[in-house]
This record gives C-alpha cells, sequence and structure tokens, in this order.
C-alpha cells in the first residue's frame, strides 16, 4: 500500500524517534511510506483558538502536500482529528475533501484497514498506563468513551498491545479524563491545565505505571513536563515505539 | 466597552486554595461516578437520549403553537399566564402581581432563570425581603454568590466555610461543622420565613402544553411549602421548557436525576395544574433572548437542556476551576455556550475556558453538541474581533509560519538552537506559562524532517 506519511509538528521537532518509528512500523508491515518534506501542519493550533483566517494557510499547505496519496496515515488522533472533521477554514475543493477522506490514525490503520494481529518484532517488558487522548476516545472511536458505560466495552489500543510481548497494562482511576494539553489550552489557561496534568500523571504513578502510553504526543509533551518537574520515576512514549520495538 | 470576565485567573485563584479544589473536584467528580452507575443500569439509556432530543427538537421548532397550547390550558385551569421579553419585564411582571397583593416578605426555590433575571436583588431594592429555601441556594444568597453549580449552588464551599458563614448569619457555633447541625440550625431557621411569607415562588423544570400544567423537582421538598403556604405562588418558566404531552414527562423525569446526582428520581416531582383552592397562580412565560437563539443554527440545539448539570460534573475545567469561575449566572460546559449568547462581549473569553475533551457532549441526556458548540463560539469570539490581542497576535505569526514550509524548517532551527543555549532562570520566567508548573521539553539532536533527509531521501 501506498502511504503519505504525516508527522505532526510538534513531532518533527521534539519527537523525531516518534516519526522514525511510525516510518519503520509501516514498512515493517508491508506499506510503501513516501515522507512529503516540505509539510509542516495541519492548522490545527490556529483553528482551535477560533482563528479560522490564520488556518486556512497552512490547511491549504496540508491538502497540497498529501493529495496525490491514496492513504494518508500519521500517529496523532488530535491531528487526524482535526483534518477529518474541521479542516473547513479553505474551500472544501475535491482535492481538500479526498485528503479529509483518505487521512487516517495510526492506530485505526493498524486495527482497522491492516487488521495487524502481531508484533513479532516487539517486546516490551514494563508496567504501562495507556492515555487514550480525548480525540481518540470521543472523536476517532478508539476506545468506548467512559461517559457511554451502557456499552460494551472496546479499546482498539489495548487490542493492538495484547500482540506486544511483555506488556503488562494497569488501570487507573479515571481512564480517560483529559491530560489537560488542549493546545493553546495549555498555556492561555496555565493553573487549570497544569493541575489536570498533574492529577493525571499522579492516578497513573499510584497504580505504578512505568510507562505512559499514548496515540498523542502533545498530550504527551505536556504529561512529559509534569513528570520532570515532579521527578517521578516514569516516562512517557508513543504507541509506534512500542509496536515498532523502538527506537525509544 | 464592557470588561471581560477572567475566568482563568478566577481558577487559578480557586486551585490556590488546595483544600478546596481537591474536595471540589472529588465531589463533583463524585456525581458523574454516581451518574456513571445509574445510567449503566439502564439498557436503553442512548434510545432515551435518542427521545429526548427528538422531543425537545420537535417542541423547539413548534414553540409558537405549544406555548399558546400551554396558555390557553393553564388559563381553564385558572392560573394566570403573563408573557415576558427579556428580564425587566419579567421582574416587572413580578413585581406587579406582588406589590398587588401587598407582599412584603417572599420565598423562592431555586431557579436558574430567576438567577438569569437578577430577580432577587431587583426585588429588593423595592422593598421585598427575599428568601432563598434551598440550603444550597441559601447558602448562596448569604454569601453573596451566585449559584457555582446548576444543582448543588454551594458545591464550591467546604464545610468549615458554611459554619463560619452561619456563624455570623445565624449565630451557631462556628467550630462546628458538622452537617446535621448545620442543617437543623438552618431548617429552624427558615421555618418561620415560610410560615410568615406572603408570596412563595419557584421556576418550573417543565411545562405541559396539552394541560397547561408544570413540574418542578426538588430534593428537599422546599419548592413545595414556599408553593402550597403562602395564599399567593409565581412560577417563572423559561419558553424551552415546554414538553407537549404528560407522556413526555416521562423520558425526562427518568433521565433528570439521574444526570445529574445519579438517583433515580428527585426527591420532589411536584405537579402544578392551576391554583389551589383560595390561592392564586401566577405563571410568566419568559423568552430573553430565547427565540434569538432558536434561529441560530449554530447555537438553537442549546435549548433543549434540561438544566442537569452532568455537564458540570464531567468538566475537568469546571473540577478545578470551580463553578465561580465563569462569572456569570450559568456554568461549567452549559455556562460556557450560553452566557455568550447573553453577552458576548463580557463572556468573550468562556468558550478559551475547556480543554474541548468532548466528555460533556457524551453525558448530555438530551445530545447537545455542547463541546462542536464551544468550539464554533471561538470562531465567533475571533470573527468579531474579540479576542485578546495576545492571543491573536500569537495565532496569526503561528499560522503564517505554519503554512510556509521555509518559514516552519528556520523557526525548528531557531527553537532548538534557543531551547539549548538559554539559562534555565530565562527560560522559566514569568512570560512563559508552560514553564510555572512544567519542564521544557527537551530538544533532540535533530527534527524528523532532517533525520529523513540523512537517511531516506532518495535523490
Amino acid at each position: 500500500m501506498n502511504v503519505g506519511l504525516f508527522v505532526p509538528c510538534y513531532i518533527d521537532a521534539f519527537f523525531p524517534e516518534v516519526g522514525i518509528a511510525t516510518l519503520e512500523l509501516l514498512e515493517k508491515l508491508g506499506c510503501s511510506v513516501a515522507y512529503p518534506v516540505d509539510q509542516t501542519c495541519c492548522g490545527q493550533p490556529m483553528a482551535n483558538s477560533g482563528c479560522q483566517d490564520d488556518a486556512a494557510g497552512a490547511e491549504a499547505h496540508f491538502v497540497d502536500c498529501f493529495k496525490d496519496f491514496d492513504t494518508v496515515v500519521g500517529p496523532s488522533a488530535s491531528c487526524v482529528n482535526h483534518v477529518r472533521y474541521n479542516l473547513d477554514a479553505i474551500d472544501q475543493t475535491p482535492a481538500t475533501r479526498k485528503v479529509r477522506t483518505i487521512t487516517r490514525e495510526l492506530i485505526e490503520f493498524l486495527h482497522d484497514d491492516l487488521k495487524v494481529t502481531a508484533f513479532p518484532w516487539a517486546t516490551f517488558q514494563h508496567k504501562v498506563g495507556l492515555h487514550n487522548s480525548c480525540s481518540a476516545v470521543r472523536k476517532l472511536g478508539h476506545v468506548r468513551p467512559s461517559e457511554l458505560v451502557y456499552q460494551p466495552h472496546f479499546s482498539k489500543t489495548e487490542d493492538l498491545l495484547k500482540h506486544v510481548q511483555g506488556v503488562e497494562l494497569i488501570e487507573i482511576d479515571r481512564p480517560d479524563d483529559c491530560c489537560g494539553f488542549g493546545g493553546s489550552f495549555c498555556v492561555t489557561d496555565e493553573a487549570v491545565s497544569a493541575k489536570m496534568g498533574y492529577d493525571r500523571v499522579q492516578d497513573f504513578h499510584r497504580h505504578g505505571a512505568e510507562y505512559i502510553a499514548s496515540a498523542d504526543m502533545s498530550c504527551l509533551l505536556h504529561l512529559k513536563g509534569v513528570i520532570d518537574r515532579l521527578k517521578l520515576p516514569m516516562k512517557v512514549i508513543h504507541l509506534a515505539q512500542i509496536f515498532n520495538g523502538g527506537p525509544l | 466597552m464592557t470588561r471581560a470576565v477572567d475566568p482563568e485567573g478566577r481558577a487559578e485563584r480557586f486551585i490556590a486554595l488546595e483544600e478546596h479544589e481537591a474536595t471540589h473536584d472529588r465531589l463533583v467528580w463524585g456525581m458523574r461516578q454516581h451518574r456513571d452507575q445509574a445510567v449503566a443500569a439502564v439498557p436503553e439509556w442512548e434510545e432515551l437520549r435518542e427521545l429526548a432530543s427528538q422531543i425537545k427538537e420537535h417542541t423547539l421548532t413548534h414553540l409558537d403553537q405549544y406555548l399558546e397550547q400551554f396558555e390557553q390550558n393553564a388559563t381553564k385551569l385558572g392560573t394566570q399566564v403573563h408573557w415576558a421579553r427579556d428580564a425587566e419585564e419579567h421582574n416587572a411582571v413580578v413585581y406587579d402581581v406582588l406589590h398587588g397583593h401587598g407582599v412584603k416578605s417572599l420565598i423562592k426555590s431555586k431557579s436558574m432563570l430567576q438567577e438569569e433575571c437578577g430577580l432577587t436583588p431587583y426585588l429588593q431594592r423595592r422593598g421585598i425581603e427575599v428568601t432563598e429555601s434551598d440550603l444550597g441556594e441559601r447558602i448562596q444568597q448569604l454569601s453573596n454568590e451566585p449559584p457555582s453549580h446548576i444543582v448543588v449552588p454551594a458545591i464550591h464551599k467546604l464545610r468549615s466555610d458554611v459554619a463560619e458563614l452561619f456563624a455570623k448569619e445565624l449565630g451557631t457555633d462556628p467550630k462546628n461543622s458538622d452537617p446535621h447541625y448545620l442543617t437543623e440550625s438552618m431548617r429552624n431557621n427558615a421555618r418561620p420565613r415560610f410560615l410568615k411569607a406572603d408570596a412563595g415562588m419557584t421556576g418550573a423544570n417543565f411545562a405541559v402544553a396539552e394541560t397547561g400544567g408544570f413540574v418542578v423537582c426538588t430534593n428537599e421538598g422546599n419548592a413545595d411549602i414556599g408553593a402550597s403556604v403562602p395564599p399567593l405562588h409565581i412560577a417563572s418558566i423559561g419558553i424551552e421548557k415546554l414538553v407537549p404531552r404528560v407522556r413526555d414527562l416521562a423520558v425526562f423525569i427518568r433521565m433528570l436525576s439521574r444526570s445529574a446526582l445519579g438517583a433515580p428520581i428527585t426527591q420532589y416531582t411536584s405537579h402544578f395544574h392551576g391554583p389551589r383552592r383560595g390561592g392564586e397562580l401566577h405563571v410568566v412565560l419568559v423568552d430573553n433572548k430565547r427565540s434569538e437563539r432558536l434561529g441560530s443554527p449554530d447555537f438553537w440545539h442549546v435549548l433543549k437542556c434540561i438544566r442537569c448539570g452532568a455537564c458540570m460534573n464531567t468538566c475537568p475545567v469546571y473540577r478545578r476551576g470551580g463553578g465561580l469561575s465563569y462569572g456569570a449566572t450559568y456554568s461549567g460546559p452549559i455556562g460556557v455556550i450560553l452566557d455568550p449568547g447573553f453577552d458576548l462581549r463580557k463572556y468573550r473569553e468562556l468558550p478559551f475556558h475547556s480543554s474541548l475533551c468532548g466528555s460533556c457532549t457524551e453525558v448530555c441526556p438530551v445530545k447537545i453538541d455542547i463541546s462542536e458548540q464551544i468550539y464554533t463560539w471561538r470562531r465567533v469570539v475571533i470573527g468579531n474581533g474579540l479576542l485578546t490581542i495576545t492571543k491573536r497576535v500569537g495565532m496569526t505569526a503561528l499560522g503564517t509560519t505554519l503554512a510556509h514550509p521555509t518559514l516552519f524548517h528556520a523557526a525548528e532551527s531557531l527553537g532548538e538552537t534557543t531551547l539549548k543555549i538559554l539559562p534555565r532562570a530565562v527560560l522559566y520566567n514569568p512570560l512563559n506559562p508552560w514553564g510555572k508548573h512544567r519542564e521544557m521539553p527537551t530538544v533532540p539532536r535533530q527534527t524528523f524532517r532532517h533525520w529523513y533527509l540523512e537517511n531516506r531521501r532518495k535523490l
């Protein structure tokens, strides 16, 4: 399968290892992957702040970078959510509509499209706490949201992690409470954002997690900032790194 | 220009009261957990949500008919029906009725609509003594604060706060914060007020078009005494409270208290059909910008709200920052989407007091797309040029950078260097909100793009 690799801007700048893991993983699974080197950002930071005019340039550029692919895969539920449901600062041309339809988030691509049932190359002998981001839970449907208690439980992320040898999943008190990152919210509403982050991190720590794993590096950027400030013996890791067996 | 409320600053001050914040978060999250348990026991919950949503949408899209039907049937029952275009008219109508009856003292049960209209100060200025009869609401009245929660108005207070307040206001022992003691003291203080009141006021949770009756749900029974002891009962009802038929109530009554507190039903679900013998019943139907909202394609769904407070209980921002941080009648996610409709300038910051986690949308029993409306309100604020200048300038620069690969990659390199060479004291300055409670990210040796160009680019 011919895949365009979408590496969100903060992953490019701060977590190149997540981009590398995603690329290598997709290749191991038989995809032919190309990375358009001119890509920047999907436009979400501006659009989430209500600044449609400021988002339009990035959105148009995003469409331009990816319009010739059959499938686009990105390791970020939050960014894929933006592309799929909110990329409307620009004209909805056939190219825009196409890009919005073909853009897949890594977990759903592995679980729903490739139907992966084994990561034979991966082992991860650690206690892992899963941080499913709000976009992953409530927009892309990786997991049954905790609010919908009356519906049967499912978790695509857990299903996939079962195929990695050694992973011991721990449970926490508030499985999908928001971590408080929230884009520009993390600086404009600093006190609330930080408190949410502290509570989230302590929930994982209390239950013995060695790693907080997520499909969203933006949440983890924030949670890592908290872990480092509190000097807790925990690390953050993107799920792509676990599935690929590194790099860490 | 109207001064905007500052929810972020207010929230920061509440969080600084560590015990208050921790207790508030625990109690409010507890209500969400009770809601989960109650809802899990109703296998047809999703079906109920859909039904509730459809009944409300149907009613709202035929509101003129149902309002007239309600007026007709209520009048037949002997209820005197008044119409109020806005808060001012509502207050004036209420005052006229009270004044006409020589009312000096009024006992009222909790009503968000009356809060919205600023009724209590209006009446007090005109010499009428107003007593809130809901315990939490009375605490708020004595504190000179608006309710911080739709259902549990004083949830942001500790028992010790209440002990202190009652000591000052009722003369109780300031060191005794036993809830039974405090409740009993307030009961003893309130009883004589019930008995001497010349009139009682309530809100309404639902008004039924086919009967002309209305329903008030409480857990303390205070609305019932207030409506039954004095000879005059006035109910304020927002026009969006209509349902067509009695049978429709069954859907909402099943959902209201389960969503709010996790209880199958409120302790008291009282139906009022006309005045009782020898008494008078007045109903004031209030618009106050509701019909304007009904005409808004993006925001009319908010009128489905049944004021259960489930969105507040689940909201991570509300739980941390407390209800008073919103500086408005309605707090929490529902407040974020209601308040700007009353005064966009004043409440322009509220849509940004949200992490957009989306949990509110999922718990809403009438399927209001709360989170999506918050997102859309942000666009409205920006579209009206109302975003604070710092936020706006930042976004324009970011947008320009991210629209141009060369600018973006230059900025990345600059960031790499800056983060590496700046001393800690400069990096963690007061102008860097990130660094107040969090470490900055470490900067990798190279960006992914550089790695890719070095390792993979086939030229």
